[in-house]
């Protein structure tokens, strides 16, 4: 550090080098840099293992510099619960987007969370498919276009936008779940507190941690990442509100 | 201490996988193997495995996945219709290079089939049932007592190639109890410096994958596992021959269809017919190249693959055979087991 | 000497736990044996049966289709087994309830009312698959009584070991009905 100079901002040491596949405005980036952050402050790199899943974040391991797996589509959930069980001090989680997490892996997420796997599931809900080109996901919005649904969602047919957190939070053995975004500063730091709070749930063996991230995808929503924002606070967050769905801790003190 | 009892296969493969040093088990239940599982969750208490009756065979293969990922001990068993279902976990692991252990205790087929024995799965067993370029080590025991020995021996093969390890049997096998004897419980210490246990300041982070989007990175993947595959195939490769000496009609069969094969063999004997048994132990690794040496000897007159399908493993028989004597196949279809006499029949008939 | 046997009745007529049992005791004498059963959904309700070989050598197979010995409890058994007894075999059926008896004149053939038996000398009819194991070990002494005593010993659940002594007496009570 030179002289006279204060650090306010650094990478995180738990971050690789490797420059980021991610397009600009995505929150992949801004949420692989608070795990990482998180991990670092924790001090439990030598305890966290990551699943990876099949999305535009498949090659995460390429960026944080941790011990991963990369799950099959859909089944990161089966897997986490594979290693969490065999290695039960380790910090798990898997990242997950909605394809893989609310539509072909549904079966494994609602088992998990089922059993109250004692691991974190981070799940980035953009409302479409990013690695493969924007086709419609069990997320998208009603009347939302997208390449598979070029005249908008028809829920008549296509069935309602799936709402995770909502029905992750009915589960009794899940001790945390929170949605959370990333579109202000502000909102960026409760995501960043909501992480850490899960892994601290995980760590006293509290049971499930669930941190659904209503994401943007500006590249295949054909949008700015500045109206992406716009889109999110708009359309998204009135049918997939912010906020704290399920905590233990509080239900207990209620009690 | 080793242990003398009467056993179902199911059972003493389970009891097998315990004294083996088993960290975990997952699987779901379906006939004609559901006794493993049962008897793993009966005997839970005494041990400290973990045990999860998955919510399917896909989650269950995909727990293999993950904990044997994280260096533990780890095994799934099914039947069929199950490992149809575990194909792509398969896969995912043979890329990865993940150990396990598997048994696919096989039932009638195709689609729902029946449960009754059947080795209609050896196509998919030997052949790779998921996709990509891969190979699973196959063992395929014919007896309550290998089933026993295979476990030890599968999870041995698996830890020290790296690579998913499955257990070819039968609902019969499965099903039926024999004497056997219990090895002594061992003391299992993982090393495995590649496992995803948190990334320590002495090395780089573990990543198991089976991603390599680039196709010259795919290419080195594939040609590594083949590498290995090759070295599989120089030392395990594992066979019984029984009065083959100076057979003139070989019979080549696996599993429960070789205790058959050995009964018609000796009623043959009986008869003066010079009459052998050739049978693979280790169905992936096959035994090609010694049954290619033994029809060159001028003796022997033709071979006759005995099994439980439609005519399967006569294939590899015939790819060992060469052209150099006939291959003939007798199989029973659909659950049923070929009974001693009308396998002994067809065979007089070959002879004419 | 190899002897291939087989018992069949309907699910819980305890034909399973029969051959269970002489296969236990014949091991414990030092023989090879094998035991193979019937499974599947036909264990529900419908015909079960297990096939039972014990050999002073190793046994090849386990499934055999013609047997030294049937025991059969019913009579869509005796139906399928009958003409599956070697020549000169054995063929033990349960006479209270099968009303068309065997009609082949080259096997050894022993109608045994084991359910009345059971039933009105023993008050339990659930011990006359005891029974029809004491009459198959008077007539063809494959094991020692004592082995399949000890078999109960070994196999039964400490909570049903009070009742060895009644399985005792079905086994003498068939070895007496065999005479």
């Amino acid at each position: 550090m030179k002289e006279g100079y204060e650090l306010v901002y650094k990478r995180p040491s738990t971050l690789t080098d490797r420059r980021m596949s991610y397009c600009p405005g995505c929150f992949h980036s801004t949420i692989h840099k608070f795990m990482m952050e998180i991990v670092e402050e924790m001090d439990i790199q030598d305890k966290t293992v990551g699943v990876c899943p099949v999305g535009c974040s498949v090659f995460a391991y390429n960026y944080l510099d941790i011990d991963m797996q990369e799950a099959a589509h859909g089944r990161a959930a089966a897997v986490a619960t594979g290693i969490k069980r065999v290695l039960p001090d380790r910090i798990v989680f898997s990242y997950q987007g909605d394809g893989d997490l609310a539509a072909i892996g549904t079966a494994e997420t609602l088992h998990a969370c089922n059993r109250g796997e004692n691991f974190t599931f981070i799940f980035i809900n953009n409302g479409i498919y990013g690695m493969t080109g924007g086709q419609m996901a069990p997320t998208t919005l009603d009347g939302q276009i997208t390449s598979t649904c070029p005249y908008g969602r028809d829920v008549e047919t296509a069935g309602m936008p799936m709402k995770m957190a909502e029905i992750i939070s009915s589960f009794e053995k899940v001790s945390y779940v929170e949605r959370v975004s990333c579109n202000t500063p502000a909102n960026a730091r409760k995501a960043k507190r909501a992480i850490r709070k899960a892994f601290e749930y995980q760590m006293e063996g509290m049971g499930t941690t669930f941190i659904e991230v209503a994401a943007n995808c500006p590249s295949n929503w054909k949008l700015t990442p500045e109206e992406s924002l716009k889109w999110l606070e708009e359309k998204v967050y009135p049918y997939y509100p912010l906020g704290v769905f399920r905590d233990v801790k509080k239900l207990k003190k209620e009690e | 201490m080793a242990e003398v009892k009467l056993m179902k296969g199911n059972e003493a493969l389970a009891e097998a996988a315990i004294r083996a040093g088993m960290q975990a088990y997952f699987g779901y239940p379906i006939t004609p193997q559901s006794e493993v599982i049962e008897y793993l969750a009966a005997q839970e208490p005494k041990h400290d495995y973990v045990l999860i009756q998955a919510e399917s065979e896909l989650a269950a293969v995909n727990m293999l996945y993950g904990s044997g990922g994280a260096g533990a001990r780890v095994m799934t068993t099914t039947s069929s219709p199950g490992f149809s279902l575990m194909q792509e976990g398969v896969s995912y692991m043979a890329c990865a290079e993940i150990p396990c252990v598997m048994v696919n205790v096989v039932r009638g087929g195709p689609g729902l089939g029946t449960v009754q024995p059947s080795q209609g799965d050896y196509f998919q067993a030997v052949k790779g049932g998921g996709h990509g370029d891969y190979h699973v080590i196959v063992l395929g025991p014919n007896s309550v007592q290998e089933m026993v020995d295979h476990i030890y021996l599968a999870f041995e093969l698996a830890d020290k190639y790296r690579a998913p390890t499955l257990i070819l049997a039968d609902g019969a096998i499965g099903q039926m109890m024999e004497k056997v004897i219990l090895p002594a419980p061992i003391k299992y210490e993982p090393d495995k410096p590649w496992a995803t246990t948190g990334k320590t300041p002495d090395r780089e982070r573990n990543i198991l994958t089976s991603l390599y989007i680039q196709s010259e990175d795919m290419e080195q993947r594939n040609l590594k596992l083949q590498a290995k595959y090759k070295v599989i195939l120089k030392n395990e490769i594992r066979y019984e021959e029984y009065e083959i000496e100076d057979a003139e009609y070989i019979i080549v069969a696996y599993g429960l269809c070789s205790r058959i094969a050995k009964n018609v063999v000796n009623r043959a004997r009986d008869e003066g017919l010079k009459l052998g048994l050739f049978r693979p132990i280790s169905l992936w690794p096959y035994p090609w190249d010694r049954i290619g040496e033994i029809a060159d000897a001028d003796r022997v007159k033709f071979f006759i693959s005995v099994e439980m399908n439609a005519g399967q493993m006569v294939e590899d028989v015939k790819l060992a055979v060469c052209g150099k004597k006939p291959v003939f196949f007798f199989g029973r279809l659909g659950g049923i087991v070929p009974t001693p006499e009308e396998t002994y029949e067809a065979i007089k008939e070959k002879i004419g | 000497m190899l002897q291939e046997m087989i018992f069949a009745g309907f699910g819980g007529q305890g034909v399973l736990s029969m051959g269970t049992l002489l296969a236990y005791a014949a091991m414990k004498e030092g023989k090879d044996v094998s035991w193979m059963p019937s499974y599947g959904p036909e264990m529900r309700g419908g015909t079960a049966n297990c096939i039972v070989n014990i050999s002073d050598q190793p046994i090849s197979s386990p499934i055999v289709s013609a047997y030294d010995v049937a025991v059969v409890f019913n009579q869509p058994s005796l139906k399928k087994f009958e003409q599956k007894v070697k020549k000169g075999g054995i063929l033990i059926w349960e006479s209270t309830t099968i009303k068309e008896p065997p009609s082949r004149k080259d096997i050894r053939i022993y109608p045994i009312p084991a359910i009345e038996k059971a039933s009105q000398d023993l008050k339990n009819v659930k011990v006359m698959n005891m029974l029809m194991l004491g009459v198959l070990l008077k007539i063809n002494a494959i094991v020692k009584k004592e082995s399949v005593l000890q078999a109960l010993k070994d196999t039964l659940p400490e909570r049903h070991h009070h009742l060895i002594p009644l399985n005792k007496e079905a086994i003498d009570l068939g070895m007496s009905l065999a005479d």
